[in-house]
């Protein structure tokens, strides 16, 4: 019963490096989708939220199908996999931060888009009229109001990127150092009966939750007391 | 007032149509194997329309129907695609000891859904391919014959890079199906209603015979239903089917 499998923490770094990865692309793209959110006047803006929001409510495979079908070779992903000679994105990283990006930007946009909300057309106006330009205002203004905002979908996108399981399962293929990631490589564990394994991943994966959930409530109660 | 008495009545008599149809056809719980899916699902239709009982069907991996139930997972029978886990189960005392018998032999088929793709153990030689989709080795028997057989081809340390796993048989299948995979190792019994692509079926030299027993669960003992199924799949119906999708059965007759 001694010794671990050497390979026990290799999914662990690779959900650690999938999950960084998802969440700076999401910080990316999902900033100036936030942003034409809480902006916008457009009578279609809630449809375009909604439909950022549906893995809500989604069960994962739902994505996971549609992903298989996305990401094989006759879909888009085949095409852009294609590009270096691939067949499909399905079974790589690379197809997993896509899966990750969708199923976890409500985590990102949401929280962002309240901040920005949350800022209100008066200091915008007041940075106008000091001549700053709107792209400045936002670098300058907007941005920095809204930190919390960011903060908190930072960690939210990161925590639920850990904690997919569905989609993965479904498009990933199982590949140690590739796709295996954490939650799969607990499923396997149970699957063949090696608890000790399991449980090692498992509970290490409580402690995280915990961590995150009391870590983002400390972050939201300092906030409303500085104000920030 | 009136509609709630009525609600009521509908309600009454629908509890008694269900209450009463258990009084004359039994229920049993199975645990199948992803490879026999289509299989089971014909033979519990048969076993239907001759004894008025049902057989509710769960599928998965062996290794995964395996923990659940040693998890006090209510099946009453288990019908594994190895011979491994059934006799496990009898030494773990959660089956019944001399109920376990091989309904079916298991055959492993390498196929593409390219015509003319798969040409025997030469394309696994050549290499041309991206993705091989085998089961997950540990779980599913199939997932080890397909191993054993690379190694066999001294060809699993150069093909291991591009295996993709599936998290059972079905999963496996489903990965060639949808083309994520150019090729895999499957059941021969899932490719039954799929005259496209190529195939190889894989030699019997190169990896021991995949016996798929059965076992009576130690929860199934005195349930009517559960008896009755395994006496029907010892059956000629029911051998019939399962030869029908390419199975072997026990005996030496493939």
């Amino acid at each position: 019963m001694n010794g671990l499998p050497p390979d026990i923490w290799q999914p662990v770094r690779l959900t650690i490096e999938l999950a960084a990865i998802t969440t700076i692309v999401l910080l990316v793209v999902g900033t100036p989708i936030a942003w034409w959110l809480a902006r916008s006047k457009a009578w279609w803006k809630e449809a375009a939220a909604a439909l950022i929001a549906m893995p809500l409510v989604l069960p994962p495979t739902v994505l996971g199908f549609y992903l298989l079908l996305m990401l094989g070779p006759n879909g888009p992903g085949g095409l852009i996999a294609g590009l270096w000679g691939a067949r499909t994105l399905a079974f790589t990283f690379e197809g997993l931060v896509v899966g990750s990006v969708f199923y976890s930007m409500p985590f990102v946009v949401q929280p962002i888009r309240n901040a920005f909300a949350a800022i209100g057309d008066r200091p915008l106006e007041v940075a106008a009229t000091l001549r700053a330009s709107p792209r400045r205002a936002f670098w300058t203004v907007a941005v920095p109001m809204a930190r919390p905002g960011f903060l908190t979908g930072a960690v939210l996108g990161f925590a639920h990127t850990v904690g997919e399981f569905g989609v993965v399962l479904m498009i990933g293929g199982n590949i140690p150092g590739e796709t295996k990631v954490l939650s799969v490589a607990i499923y396997d564990y149970v699957e063949t009966s090696q608890w000790r394994e399991a449980n090692i991943l498992a509970a290490g994966m409580v402690v995280f939750a915990f961590a995150v959930i009391l870590s983002m409530t400390l972050i939201e109660k300092r906030v409303a007391r500085t104000g920030a | 007032m009136k509609i709630a008495g009525l609600l009521r009545l509908t309600f009454i008599a629908a509890i008694a149509a269900v209450v009463g149809g258990n009084a004359f056809a039994a229920e049993t719980n199975v645990a199948v194997a992803a490879n026999f899916t289509d299989a089971a699902k014909e033979i519990a239709a048969a076993f239907k329309a001759e004894t008025g009982h049902q057989a509710v069907l769960s599928f998965g991996s062996s290794g995964q129907l395996y923990t659940q139930i040693t998890q006090d997972a209510p099946f009453q029978i288990m019908l594994s695609a190895d011979d491994g886990r059934p006799k496990k189960l009898v030494d773990d005392g959660l089956a019944v000891a001399d109920s376990r018998f091989t309904y079916a032999i298991g055959k492993l088929v390498l196929w593409s859904k390219t015509k003319d793709y798969v040409n025997g153990e030469e394309t696994l030689k050549a290499g041309a391919f991206a993705k091989l989709a085998i089961a997950n080795p540990t779980a599913a028997p199939y997932g080890a014959a397909a191993v054993e057989t690379l190694k066999a081809l001294k060809l699993y340390e150069v093909v291991q890079p591009k295996i993709v796993q599936g998290n059972n048989i079905a999963q496996t299948f489903q990965f060639v199906d949808t083309g994520n995979a150019e090729l895999g190792f499957v059941a021969l019994s899932q490719l039954a209603g799929e005259p496209a692509g190529s195939r190889w079926v894989v030699p019997q030299t190169l990896y021991a015979p995949i016996r798929q027993d059965a076992v009576l669960l130690k929860k199934g003992v005195g349930n009517e239903a559960a008896a009755a199924f395994l006496a029907f799949l010892k059956g000629p119906e029911a051998r019939a089917i399962i030869e029908k999708f390419g199975y072997g059965i026990d005996g030496g007759r493939s």
